[in-house]
């Protein structure tokens, strides 16, 4: 599997990222955002950070760049894209995925490991764990509300999209777990056909003991 | 041209940052503040004469970068100096 990892003015999970993935056996290659070919992928990752200093709207200058017109068509052919954190953020606001992350409902930055639950394990991106499983992963953004309108919620679940949902160390979904604010306790979720994925947690800073946490590369397996 | 636009939240999206706002206003005084919300303007100055073809152009900025339709309206006017 080969993978390339888009590098916006402002990104610093990139090489974190890259890391995680060659450790789990798949190539991996920079792509910086004003080029305008994507080399030969199947999965184009939008890592974390701070794309254009988060300016107007966290992502929504980054989704504007040139590469992102390629990664558009990568997207419409059906191969993989994964945004996290940041890069969920340029997902939804190039609309590869529905809803908007807006600020979190406390107003702090958040920094710190949460346990998510992993509510759709049918996916490309979670295939590794167990469907209900409870996996331990660091959060760190101020800008992690996911708010979407009530129709795009049903959607969501009507279709199996919500993926990662915020939840106590028991796997129970209740509002003291939820760090942001985030309807329906959303972490992380798919578009329709399966190939697009966002998420807040940051699964390569949970893919190294050396870290304190495995859990994020069972996210890093199941893309094989 | 000079034109300004005004993007705010929409009625229904929670604006925590205008509810701190209005907390801190009521804190130093200002007393019978029903409502705050904050919003983002924009001043943008264009090569165009006509007013019209000037605020069609302001609209698509907004549909397609300046808003997020999603949680926000906006609105543009031309501005006279």
């Amino acid at each position: 599997m080969k993978a390339s990892v888009i590098v916006f003015p402002g990104s610093n999970c990139d090489r974190d990222v890259k890391i995680s993935l060659e450790k789990f056996g798949i190539k991996t290659s920079m792509v910086w955002h004003a080029d305008t070919k994507l080399p030969k992928s199947d999965l184009v990752v939008l890592p974390g950070g701070f794309s254009y200093g988060d300016y107007l709207r966290c992502g929504s200058i980054a989704s504007k760049s040139k590469i992102m017109k390629e990664v558009m068509i990568h997207s419409k052919k059906g191969a993989l894209v994964m945004g996290i954190c940041n890069g969920f953020q340029v997902l939804v606001e190039s609309q590869l995925l529905p809803g908007v992350l807006i600020r979190n409902i406390n107003l702090k930055f958040i920094c710190k490991n949460v346990t998510v639950k992993v509510t759709n394990n049918k996916t490309n991106f979670t295939s590794k764990t167990k469907r209900n499983s409870v996996i331990e992963i660091p959060i760190a953004h101020n800008e992690g509300n996911y708010f979407a309108s009530k129709d795009i919620i049903n959607e969501l679940e009507d279709n199996n999209q919500i993926v990662l949902q915020y939840c106590d160390a028991s796997g129970n979904i209740t509002e003291q777990s939820n760090p942001n604010g985030s309807i329906k306790n959303i972490a992380g979720i798919v578009n329709k056909r399966g190939n697009v994925f966002g998420l807040m947690p940051h699964p390569e800073r949970a893919s190294d003991e050396l870290l304190g946490g495995m859990d994020g590369s069972l996210i890093f397996k199941s893309l094989k | 041209m000079k034109l300004q636009v005004i993007v705010t939240l929409k009625k229904d999206v929670l604006d925590p940052q205008g509810s701190a706002i209005k907390n801190s206003l009521s804190n130093m005084g200002f007393k019978n503040i029903e409502s705050l919300r904050q919003g983002k303007t924009f001043e943008i100055i264009v090569k165009e004469k006509d007013e019209k073809v000037a605020l069609s152009k302001a609209k698509d900025m907004c549909e397609k970068l300046l808003a997020n339709l999603t949680i926000e309206d906006y609105s543009v006017k031309a501005i006279k100096e």
